[in-house]
């Protein structure tokens, strides 16, 4: 069972952070290798970020299936059950270490000078264009559009993201499906 | 076909025992296809007897130590094709040790000298090696079609050596094995003049493969109508293959990982437009959303559609069944969720076969999958179903009764509970009454799979009704020695029975002392049977096998695993040390 445990962490890892903000801002001071504590963040506590996301109560339930602390007890597996074919049981471990599925691709999206976090969950956007809508519809703002050449025209607001190696990167630059299969295979890296 | 030279007799006709030319009997035989046919035919009288002997071409050996190689080829001189079984179906789940037996060689060695034009080597749960397909290729010269199921023992080194050797290979289909696999380099041993091939399915290897040796081998394989590729070839791979293979008939699609530039996404679909026979699809692991629709223009003629290894979610799933109206089997896994079984149920109106499998089958703290809702679903939609595997998490009688109701047909039912022993999740009943409505509604029903809480009550009613059952499997259930009997005494088509952590004891294993010798076999694992109980049984039935295997640590007179099977050669001589004979002891 120990196992299924690791699992249980993989997915507690999953949710990292999204910050917009002005132009040549200065770095925020990075964090821990938990990338969902924020300290420098007048970040709400989980219960009112949930009450005041506009997500139906699946999405609280799902956000917390994420953030959960503790995994489940460990309960002893019983050999050969369910029956399923050992090819077939292999084939799902290495599902498991390689993507998130139920429980959506939730990133914490932290605007300058707002308030409050938000929360959203990638897997519902196809598509640059629409997570930029999404978050210009949610922080009331305008983000301006992308070229490779100048980031972000128009507008006082870029997008930004964490990767892995830690450094700021402006949302858009690698291609959208590429970032989401790397995502779900590399769980401490960010994506967008 | 000449004459066989045994039956030439010189009667005049008024005395032959049978009215025409021993020629024409076995000319008539030949036509029998189905083994069962076959085996009731040859107890009709001497001459049937040998004239159908003559005439078989195919074997058919559903337990490899119930009869010996050369018997077989006694008995039947003219044997182009062998289907051999081997080990019990527990093996699958881990449950019997490596190193039990069933190993092909034997077989091969009394075949290269009685068959060696054999052209046909089906083989499901049998210890292969490498160097029994060495020598399978080396000396069967007209050898054609190889099927491993769920074997072990050999490495994609043995696949070279088929595929360098075999000349007139026409199929080679290789499905979930215990396979070392070392690498894809086999697939390019297959010769460059090589043409033959009809049927190709390495979808569970997982080693890279040479694609451009691939794709020459299906260029020039002019007659391939099945194909199912690996993990290793991508979309672009895929486009690649079916424009050289436009007349598949099943396909299995590789990773199906979208990333095609717009172009390479157009090229894609029209290639699946040119797919006019494909009657059967599988594979996409990677498969998502924007990519299915490319699948649509082939989905019209689909009949098996196999998305067992394919992460989709409901609303996928809904979307490419309404292009699949003829769907006849769907496999899916449940990821797709009760609401994707609805689509099915509003989709699918020919349906007969739905196999659900859990995606997260260990996970106690999952809240997704399918439920009773799900079934019902399709129940209400697909009243031609007939056969059903069901992993789920909760379940009802009350729900199981409707389901039986719209789906009288059922010839198999099984369903897994996936936690052992749980009621109905309502009225936290056992679910006794789902498996009485299964039994009494279903005549036509040949294989049952129980599960969830159940007491000896569950068995009264599959012994009353369950008249034409053969095959039955039971876990974690039933409460004392008669649920068991009631299974053995009341079920006259039974032929296999698998019993895992149930409360049955020797009472129970000794009832069925004049039952095991019309069965195939019988597994017993975590009951109460004890080791004299398993004695007295070889002692009073010495034609029936008896063999235990102990567990580590287990008390000495406990028969932790106990597999009983009729055999006409007696007790086997290549148990490993953990299998104790208890017969002819």
């Amino acid at each position: 069972m120990q196992r299924s445990m690791a699992y249980e962490r993989h997915l507690n890892l999953e949710a990292t952070e999204l910050r917009l903000g002005l132009p040549g801002s200065d770095e925020p001071e990075k964090t821990s290798t938990t990338p969902r504590v924020r300290s420098n963040k007048r970040a709400s506590p989980e219960i009112s970020e949930e009450s005041r996301s506009k997500g139906s109560s699946s999405l609280s339930s799902k956000v917390e299936n994420c953030e959960g602390d503790s995994a489940p007890p460990a309960k002893e597996q019983i050999v050969g059950w369910p029956p399923i074919r050992s090819y077939r049981k292999n084939c799902l471990q290495i599902r498991k270490n390689d993507r998130v599925y139920g429980a959506g691709m939730y990133v914490k999206v932290s605007v300058d000078g707002a308030p409050y976090l938000r929360k959203i969950d990638l897997k519902v956007y196809k598509s640059y264009p629409e997570l930029l809508k999404a978050l210009e519809d949610m922080f009331k703002l305008t983000i301006g559009e992308y070229s490779e050449k100048e980031g972000y025209n128009g507008s006082d607001f870029a997008p930004t993201y964490e990767d892995k190696d830690g450094d700021w990167m402006l949302v858009g630059d690698v291609p959208w499906k590429r970032l989401r299969i790397m995502k779900g295979s590399e769980a401490r890296g960010f994506g967008c | 076909m000449g004459p066989n030279p045994k039956m030439r007799k010189e009667f005049p006709d008024s005395t032959r025992s049978s009215p025409f030319p021993d020629e024409v009997l076995e000319r008539v035989l030949s036509l029998l296809k189905s083994h069962k046919d076959r085996s009731a035919v040859s107890l009709v009288c001497k001459d049937w007897y040998n004239a159908e002997s003559w005439s078989r071409a195919h074997v058919f050996i559903g337990n490899c130590y119930s009869v010996s190689p050369e018997i077989v080829a006694r008995r039947f001189p003219r044997v182009k094709s062998v289907t051999l079984k081997g080990k019990p179906r527990f093996s699958d789940f881990n449950l019997v040790p490596e190193n039990w037996g069933a190993d092909v060689h034997p077989w091969l060695a009394v075949f290269v000298a009685k068959y060696p034009f054999l052209e046909e080597l089906r083989l499901k749960r049998m210890a292969v090696s490498d160097e029994s397909l060495e020598f399978l290729a080396l000396n069967f010269p007209n050898f054609k079609v190889l099927s491993l199921l769920s074997c072990d023992g050999f490495s994609t080194d043995g696949l070279a050596a088929i595929a360098t050797h075999c000349k007139n290979l026409t199929q080679l289909d290789i499905q979930e094995n215990g396979i070392d696999d070392k690498s894809g380099s086999w697939l390019s041993c297959f010769p460059e003049n090589f043409t033959s091939l009809e049927v190709l399915n390495f979808a569970n290897l997982n080693t890279d493969v040479n694609f451009d040796a691939l794709e020459r081998l299906v260029s020039r394989c002019k007659s391939l109508n099945v194909l199912k590729a690996n993990k290793s070839i991508s979309l672009e791979h895929l486009q690649r293959l079916l424009v050289c293979a436009p007349q598949l008939i099943e396909l299995g699609t590789g990773s199906f990982m979208p990333e095609l530039t717009a172009r390479q996404y157009a090229e894609l679909e029209n290639s699946f437009i040119q797919l006019k026979n494909l009657n059967t699809l599988s594979g996409l692991w990677e498969a998502s959303a924007p990519y299915l629709p490319v699948l649509y223009p082939a989905c019209t003629n689909l009949t098996f559609l196999n998305l067992s290894y394919a992460f989709l979610q409901s609303l996928e799933l809904e979307s490419l069944l309404c292009h699949c109206p003829h769907l006849q089997r769907l496999w899916v896994l449940d990821t797709v969720g009760d609401k994707g079984l609805e689509a099915v149920g509003s989709n699918c109106p020919l349906l007969e076969e739905l196999r659900v499998f859990p995606a997260d089958p260990f996970d106690e703290e999952v809240i997704h999958g399918v439920t009773e809702a799900g079934f019902l679903a399709v129940s209400y939609g697909c009243r031609r179903l007939h056969y059903v595997l069901y992993f789920c998490r909760q379940m009802t009688n009350a729900a199981v009764a409707t389901i039986v109701q719209n789906c009288p047909d059922f010839t198999h039912f099984r369903l897994c509970i996936m936690n052992p022993g749980q009621p109905d999740y309502l009225t936290n009943e056992p679910m006794d009454e789902a498996f009485g409505a299964v039994v009494r509604t279903c005549t036509k029903l040949q294989r049952l799979s129980v599960s969830g809480l159940l007491t000896d009550l569950t068995f009264e009613y599959i012994g009353q009704y369950a008249k034409n059952l053969e095959t039955l499997s039971v876990a974690f259930a039933g409460s004392s020695d008669r649920g068991m009997q009631c299974m053995l005494e009341g079920c006259p088509k039974l032929r296999k029975l698998e019993i895992r952590d149930c409360p049955f004891g020797n009472a129970a294993l000794l009832s069925g002392l004049e039952k095991y010798e019309s069965m195939r076999s019988l597994w017993m694992s975590a009951c109460n049977v004890t080791m004299s109980g398993c004695r007295l049984l070889a002692r009073e039935m010495p034609r029936l096998n008896v063999e235990v295997m102990k567990d580590d640590g287990s008390d000495e007179s406990q028969a932790d695993k106990v597999y009983v099977y009729r055999s006409v050669v007696g007790p086997r001589r290549d148990a490993p040390p953990c299998v104790l004979n208890l017969s002819g002891l």
